[in-house]
């Protein structure tokens, strides 16, 4: 039980895994906050946001074990894959920041996300479609909430102005690859399991714009480089992670409660 | 490995009153593949007594959580649908559903998402209760639906469930469970929660 697992090189399989994945390592890191957040409500909203992603998660990753060539449950997938079986964008494993720094990833994911979901209910596999439709109304609530603090600290003070633009400045040089085309991204267009991640740009776009506007902040320049989380290249934030998100497994092999 | 003990967060299970067998009427709450008077009436009686772990004011019934329920070769077949990606309470209320029916048999439990659960299938009746517990019932979710991110907070008109003023605002998003949302009343001062709608 405690030996790593491997999800295997099916294209249906990597394109699950790489939303998956995204939901969980997300969850992970936003659900460092609770208890450090800088009022109780937001321990909360981030609490029950990280619980919906993780609940997201937990869904698509039980779906791409059922289509590997070796069926793997979703905890062999969350906890006993090695590091460069994850497929997540590099943006999603970042450490968690200040708190600018986690309310302009919730935005970025966000906005990114929601019109992944939404097309996502179109999926020619029906669970898929299934679990997009719920998530779909749950991403609302988030890309609301993120949206709120993004205008409510760029649009604040000085100190508060400089911390969100000093964030997306951080994180604009991940963004790309939540945009990036290859094979299995083709492959997941054509087969209809799900949209090509360049097509989700336009309204990712056209959120992000009119929420930087509304904050009175400066849209930070694209940069050329694309991370290869999604190809199982990740930064060296990701070990650390894997290493408190699985130790409970590989301490106590196939322990439940 | 070894069994932990019952969570306390599971407490609550141990206090739920058994329900006893009543007497089927055909007029009693039928669900929607009932086939008439017997087991499937009785058994939804039962469900319609089992409460909410989060909101044990309202029974699954009416919260739209119990989508069917269909009798097998040697017992129940009961189909759940889940309210939050994540909810916390799902296997919850799948253990009490269990319980609730073990008297009809084997009780055979089917997780179904489609179509995705939404706060509009909540009875009038449960949004009554939840009202009289103090949780502003949801509003209906066309209107929440496909509205463009709002960057200014809109104006809520939302009632409060103990004066019914309107004169409401909202202090957090996220409440105590992600189906809810936290407001207080100007007039009546007094804080309450809101069911979101989804």
């Amino acid at each position: 039980m405690s030996t790593s697992v491997q999800p295997g090189q099916r294209a249906e399989v990597q394109y699950l895994l790489r939303v998956g994945d995204a939901c969980l390592v997300l969850s992970h890191r936003i659900s460092e906050w609770i208890g450090h957040s800088p009022v109780l409500e937001e321990d909360l909203a981030l609490g029950n946001i990280a619980l919906d992603l993780l609940g997201q998660a937990r869904a698509l990753l039980t779906r791409a074990g059922q289509l590997g060539e070796a069926p793997l449950d979703e905890d062999q997938l969350a906890y006993l894959r090695e590091e460069r079986h994850y497929l997540n964008p590099v943006m999603m494993e970042l450490p968690r920041g200040d708190f600018a720094f986690t309310q302009a990833r919730n935005l970025i994911a966000a906005c990114w996300l929601l019109p992944l979901w939404t097309r996502l209910q179109a999926s020619s596999d029906a669970e898929v479609a299934a679990i997009a439709a719920k998530a779909v109304k749950e991403v609302r609530y988030h890309q609301q909430h993120a949206a709120e603090w993004v205008v409510r600290l760029g649009d604040g003070s000085a100190e508060s102005t400089r911390r969100m633009q000093d964030a997306l400045q951080q994180l604009w040089p991940y963004v790309n690859e939540l945009f990036a085309a290859d094979a299995i991204d083709a492959a997941a267009e054509a087969s209809g399991l799900g949209p090509a991640w360049s097509s989700l740009k336009p309204d990712w776009d056209a959120a992000m714009d009119e929420v930087l506007a509304e904050a009175r902040l400066a849209r930070p320049k694209d940069t050329p480089h694309v991370y290869a989380g999604v190809r199982g290249i990740h930064s060296e934030h990701m070990g650390h992670l894997l290493s408190t998100m699985q130790h409970l497994q590989r301490a106590y092999p196939g322990g439940v409660w | 490995m070894n069994a932990a003990p019952t969570p306390s967060h599971l407490d609550w299970l141990s206090s739920l009153t058994p329900v006893g067998p009543r007497a089927a009427s055909c007029e009693a709450t039928a669900g929607p593949t009932d086939l008439g008077c017997g087991r499937l009436s009785a058994a939804w009686e039962v469900l319609s007594q089992v409460l909410d772990p989060e909101v044990p004011a309202v029974s699954l019934v009416e919260l739209g959580i119990v989508r069917d329920l269909v009798e097998t070769a040697d017992g129940l077949e009961v189909v759940l649908t889940p309210t939050y990606s994540g909810c916390p309470a799902t296997e919850a209320i799948e253990q009490s559903v269990r319980d609730a029916l073990a008297r009809f048999g084997t009780v055979t439990v089917t997780m179904r998402r489609a179509p995705a659960w939404t706060t509009d299938w909540i009875t009038d009746a449960g949004r009554e209760k939840l009202r009289q517990y103090g949780i502003a019932p949801p509003g209906p979710v066309d209107a929440a639906q496909g509205v463009p991110v709002r960057i200014v907070r809109r104006r809520e008109t939302l009632a409060c469930p103990r004066c019914g003023s309107t004169r409401t605002e909202q202090l957090s998003a996220f409440g105590s469970t992600a189906c809810k949302s936290l407001y207080r009343c100007l007039a009546c001062r007094e804080p309450f929660e809101h069911f979101k709608p989804i």
